[in-house]
């Protein structure tokens, strides 16, 4: 019963917050500390999660049926408990640093922002923990439309426009694929349950297999799978904390995740491979891997650089799926982990860069990493990690990326994981080179220029430090990757 | 006592009440009363509906005569079904009407227009409840006449011509069915529906019975505002008064959809429609209706406007679950009967309480007004939601059934459209929404007041009652369910 009541609780808690949120609107400490107070309950939460997973626990909630056979279901198994690690442990650090941006950066409607913000939080519980694929589906909607107001926080006509197309996107890719995509595998098997092995072997003849994978691939929008990945750079309009948590770890890693599950449960990684349902898809995620990089060395915008970063890191995770094979999965799994406190770290740096010194062009940054020496520094070290150099977090999923390329004999796959990563390289490390090294365009020295809050800096070096201590410690989230993955 | 004569109270009792309203002296008492006996109604409906739940038939032979001579009340759960939500929708609208009819109608003309709802309601009902095809028609009259006189109660002057429009085409409409219920009349000598259903199959080869089918069908078809015979409905639901436009929107064509599963499945057999091509017609007429509404809905300028087209598209939903002509789809339709009733009386609420305050429903007036009347606009969102057909929302489940309902005939197209009818009504709601939440207010003569709560209740009711069905679906389901093999005996 008390295991119960945890889960529940991951999801109900940042609801309550939300609602504790919006009641104490007119006192912004209290609100603020209701904030973190929830976050942090959140966090420890999640944590005892884990322990009871390890323990063999076996959790699960079901509470309403709105369609006979279809139950709102809620499951811990290894893989969705790894999603709510990485988003319950990151919100914390991101609430830390959310109070020093949105006052540093005088944002308007804060306490709708903190609102809607742990509302997407809790939506993000529900989709890692949902027990069928209807209950997923339920929360990945939930997710897309909280989190629009967040797009949208600024009001402006920019804003406005691409709040349109980030939900524009994920609504018409949900509904006009992945839910078709869920309806014909519900009308040829009759049941959405998440099983090892797959449940739609004995009913789909192989040779629609892959179409189906297609519809499922294209259909999750937040995998931001080429050519469904606009909303992604769209959504860089919503203040900085909601790029850093949600469009680098909570929602878009919701989209992979749905991806992971999807290949594991409901096709099994057996069926994908005798069916060759792979066959054609994986090259569009390889194409996103290259395509992704390269259009972000064009962007001399730091967050929209950043974006596309993340189209294409979120395709390696769709990459490992769609090998599918156990170091795929096992490598796509425990990216999800690793470029969530490698991106979030970017992203913390790109907004205190905002904060301080009111910087968003590269160009604008020569010089600026000597007036920012931690706010540089973290950001160098999330790029390592991204790049995937030791000794920072990034390697390991790589890594065994790479393995599982080898695996299949997808050579020319593990070309394009190299190339990438030398991609990563030319777009990501000239940043803080040029913060350190270079000079501004008109000679000023930023002497008047100081570091971002406190609370800025704090949750840097927080994520910071943890991509280091993934290299040497990546035990619980490789725990929880192998067992999704399924090695022994 | 009552429960023997449950059926036939609920037509005579909003019958005999309508006058007495109608004398009543202008003022709230009229409102009173007519709220009184509307919920008297649904108390009624929801009882009836407990007696034929578990899939019993009630049959009341009204005056003691013996059917197929006399008329017969035959009260299956398909009708019971209806009738709960016909009474259900009148009881909620009618404590929200209070004030928004205040404001839209001359105080002098308040009795007459509450006892012409009661006609109305009793129209609706009768259709519902009664088992005889001619005593059908004449209720049908008497919903039609008593909505055309609520509708050109509207303020603006255009009221007058959508009513007259309305008033031609619903007149057509009813004639179309009294020819075709006259040619059956010819060929079986009987009204009795039940009855007609055992003496046509025999005579299914005759021309007459054809030609009968053929208007019956064309004229409930005006009737339910089938795509192209819509054209009347826009008008109608825009220019009629708030409260008015909620009832219809949430009942009118819902039972007129009732009397075309009612004539298709049961006067004639569902083999005939599948010999004739009148379910291909369907099928086509509704993806059409699909498509072309929900489009002219992005297009249009005027909030209600715009739901009324995203209704004629709703109701091509409905006809495709008739055309399918299985268990599925069947069950798909009477589920979006209840569901868009839900919905629609919903988002009309909203509309009408934005109006309430500015007097207007084009969207460059409304603009704005989401940030000022924070709870009308989130009804509209919620309710919003339910009508694309998000998980977590009535309307998901009307939706997954009708693909289901496509998938397993293995029409993939239509269920490819069915989804793109939702994507369209992203598209148009978007614009409701950003319009009333980003745009800037156009007048910005002193900040706007929420709704009263007298209306923001009853919207909240029916919005919550949204998400409600989204989760438990233990009555609707089952309900559809059993309506479905009730009307029965449908092949695959």
């Amino acid at each position: 019963m008390s295991d119960q009541w945890l889960l529940a609780l991951a999801m109900l808690l940042p609801v309550a917050g939300a609602l504790g949120i919006s009641l104490t609107g007119r006192w912004p400490n209290l609100r603020e500390s209701i904030t973190l107070v929830t976050a942090a309950a959140v966090g420890v939460v999640v944590i005892n999660l884990y322990l009871r997973l390890q323990q063999g626990a076996s959790i699960t909630l079901k509470i309403a049926e709105p369609l006979p056979g279809l139950p709102v279901y809620f499951e811990i198994e290894p893989l969705g408990m790894l999603f709510a690690l990485v988003a319950g442990l990151l919100w914390l650090v991101t609430s830390i640093y959310a109070i020093g941006y949105m006052r540093g950066h005088h944002e308007t409607n804060q306490t709708r922002f903190y609102a809607m913000f742990a509302i997407a939080i809790g939506s993000a519980m529900g989709t890692a923990f949902a027990g069928n694929l209807f209950t997923l589906f339920l929360f990945y909607e939930i997710l897309t439309i909280s989190t629009y107001p967040l797009v949208a926080h600024a009001g402006t006509p920019e804003a406005k426009r691409g709040a349109r197309t980030y939900l524009g996107i994920l609504l018409g890719t949900s509904i006009g694929l992945q839910l078709f995509a869920i309806l014909i595998t519900y009308s040829i098997t009759g049941t959405l349950d998440f099983r090892e092995g797959g449940i739609v072997k004995d009913h789909l003849d192989p040779a629609w297999a892959g179409l189906l994978y297609a519809l499922f691939i294209f259909g999750i929008g937040k995998a931001a799978v080429m050519p469904f990945h606009r909303w992604l750079p769209a959504a860089m309009v919503a203040p900085t904390p909601v790029s850093a948590l949600l469009h680098a770890v909570a929602v878009v890693k919701a989209g992979v995740f749905t991806v992971l599950k999807v290949t594991l449960y409901i096709f099994g990684t057996d069926f994908i491979t005798e069916s060759g349902a792979n066959d054609w898809i994986i090259w569009f995620a390889g194409a996103t891997i290259l395509l992704a990089s390269l259009v972000a060395m064009t962007k001399d915008n730091l967050k929209a650089r950043l974006a596309y970063s993340t189209v294409s890191q979120l395709s390696y995770i769709v990459l490992g799926a769609t090998l599918a094979t156990q170091s795929g999965i096992l490598g796509g799994s425990l990216h999800i982990a690793m470029h969530a406190f490698a991106k979030i770290t970017l992203f913390f740096a790109a907004g205190a860069i905002l904060v301080a010194a009111h910087k968003t062009e590269i160009s604008d940054m020569g010089g600026l990493g000597r007036a920012m020496p931690i706010t540089f520094g973290a950001f160098l070290i999330g790029s390592l990690s991204i790049i995937g150099l030791p000794p920072f977090g990034g390697m390991w999923s790589k890594w065994y990326l790479g393995m599982g390329t080898i695996a299949t004999g997808q050579w020319l796959l593990l070309g394009v994981l190299l190339i990438s990563s030398l991609l990563n390289i030319a777009y990501l490390l000239p940043i803080p080179i040029r913060g350190f090294f270079g000079k501004a365009a008109d000679g000023t020295t930023y002497s008047e220029i100081k570091e971002a809050p406190v609370s800025c800096l704090i949750a840097m070096i927080v994520t910071s430090l943890a991509c280091l201590v993934l290299f040497f410690y990546p035990d619980p989230f490789y725990a929880l990757a192998s067992q999704a993955a399924g090695v022994k | 006592m009552i429960e023997s004569h449950l059926s036939l109270l609920l037509v005579v009792i909003p019958l005999m009440a309508a006058p007495v309203t109608a004398v009543l002296p202008n003022g709230r008492l009229p409102w009173l009363f007519a709220t009184i006996i509307a919920w008297t109604c649904f108390a009624l409906a929801i009882w009836q509906f407990s007696l034929v739940a578990g899939g019993n038939v009630i049959s009341y032979e009204l005056g003691g005569w013996a059917p197929p001579w006399g008329i017969e009340y035959r009260i299956d759960i398909v009708n019971a079904f209806v009738a709960l939500i016909v009474s259900g929708i009148a009881a909620i609208t009618l404590p929200y009407a209070l004030l928004s009819v205040e404001k839209e109608i001359p105080s002098k003309q308040l009795s007459l227009f509450y006892a012409t709802f009661l006609l109305c309601l009793d129209g609706l009902l009768g259709i519902t409840l009664t088992g005889d095809i001619f005593n059908l028609f004449v209720f049908l009259e008497i919903s039609s006449l008593s909505s055309y006189v609520l509708i050109s109660m509207g303020r603006h002057r255009r009221a007058l011509t959508a009513s007259f429009q309305y008033l031609i085409m619903g007149t057509i409409g009813a004639t179309f069915f009294l020819i075709g219920v006259g040619l059956m009349y010819a060929e079986t000598g009987s009204l009795n529906m039940a009855d007609l259903s055992t003496r046509l199959p025999a005579i299914l080869e005759h021309r007459t019975v054809h030609t009968a089918f053929a208007f019956i069908v064309v004229g409930v078809a005006l009737k339910l505002a089938m795509f192209p015979l819509h054209v009347w409905l826009p008008n109608a639901y825009t220019y009629a008064p708030s409260a008015i436009t909620v009832f219809l929107a949430a009942t009118a064509t819902k039972v007129a959809i009732y009397i075309m599963i009612r004539v298709v499945y049961t006067v004639f057999s569902t083999g005939f429609a599948q010999d004739t091509p009148t379910n291909d017609m369907f099928l086509i007429l509704g993806i059409f209706g699909v498509l072309f509404a929900s489009v002219y809905a992005i297009y249009q300028r005027d909030a209600k406007r715009l739901l009324a087209y995203s209704s004629v598209a709703q109701i091509g939903y409905m006809v495709l679950g008739i055309g399918f002509a299985s268990a599925m789809g069947l069950m798909a339709t009477t589920l979006h009967i209840f569901n868009h009733a839900l919905m629609k009386g919903a988002l009309f609420m909203a509309v009408g309480a934005l109006v309430y305050r500015v007097g207007s429903s084009r969207i460059e007036d409304i603009s704005g007004l989401g940030r000022q009347m924070p709870w009308t606009f989130a009804a509209i969102f919620i309710a919003g939601l339910s009508l694309i057909g998000v998980p977590g929302t009535a309307g998901f489940i009307s939706k997954w059934y009708l693909v289901l309902a496509a998938l397993e005939q293995g029409a993939w197209l239509i269920a490819i459209v069915i989804l793109l009818g939702s994507l369209l009504a992203v598209i148009y709601l978007w614009k409701l929404v950003e319009a009333l939440f980003f745009r800037e207010a156009t007048e910005p003569d002193g900040p706007i007041k929420e709704a009263p709560l007298l209306m923001l209740i009853p919207t909240w009711i029916l919005v919550l009652a949204n998400i409600y069905f989204g989760f438990n679906t233990e009555l609707t389901i089952s309900a559809a369910k059993t309506a479905s093999a009730v009307l029965g005996q449908v092949t695959p």
